[in-house]
């Protein structure tokens, strides 16, 4: 089990060498690229940032809930701060698992708990040269105070 | 006794600051930090009920809160 944010390029490859184990028959690589266009709005670049300390409490936290939940150690987590272009790997998922179903299941809880929980913020940088925060103008998630 | 107070993202934007320190009498919640720093220039943009967390930890408005207490106001997160 792992987890960290990273100021370089992720090494989705080395994430997958990472989790394999011989008793494992599925392993499962979910990367986040950054998209070139947003609510209709052509994007250029992203900007992600973080209250680091937290973010990566939270990260440690997740994986480590994955882990207990669906039976495999095998799970790492890494996610990107700092300007990203258009295809950059934002976040990546390497989890490997004796059964396909689990390996499902493991990725799947670390992404949707990463988006609901860790504090990270992106800045979008619009081809008209605007910026704005995502998501900045919604309700906040109150279901992440626990 | 004082606590530091963080702000991220649109909220540090809004306020046109990162970090800030409050002054708050003993037995202060989180909430007494939040009506604090709603008197400030720009807070009127942060919305009626902005996540926070308290030393790293999402905490509840009637959290008490300690001197020293990093109390972190958390935009709607948007990480992946």
């Amino acid at each position: 089990m792992r987890s960290a944010l990273t100021d370089r390029p992720i090494d989705t490859a080395a994430l997958v060498a990472e989790v394999a184990r011989g008793a494992n028959g599925a392993t499962l690589l979910f990367i986040g690229t950054v998209r070139n266009v947003n609510d209709d709005q052509t994007v250029t670049g992203i900007e992600y940032s973080a209250y680091r300390p937290m973010a990566e409490r939270e990260m440690a936290d997740i994986v480590r809930e994955a882990s207990e939940r669906f039976g495999t150690s095998n799970v790492v987590v890494e996610h990107r701060l700092g300007e990203l272009t258009i295809g950059d790997a934002s976040v990546a998922i390497a989890v490997a698992h004796p059964r396909r179903g689990g390996a499902y299941d493991a990725s799947r809880y670390v992404i949707e708990q990463l988006k609901k929980r860790v504090p990270i913020w992106k800045l979008e940088h619009y081809a008209d040269g605007t910026r704005e925060w995502v998501g900045a103008g919604g309700p906040p998630v109150v279901e992440a105070v626990k | 006794m004082t606590v530091t107070v963080l702000l991220f993202a649109s909220y540090a934007d809004t306020l046109g600051k990162t970090q800030l320190e409050l002054d708050l009498s003993n037995g202060a919640t989180v909430s007494d930090a939040l009506g604090q720093v709603r008197s400030m220039p720009g807070a009127d943009r942060l919305p009626p009920e902005p996540l926070v967390a308290v030393n790293e930890r999402y905490a509840r408005r009637d959290h008490v809160l300690a001197a020293g207490d990093e109390v972190a106001i958390i935009p709607p997160v948007a990480g992946g």
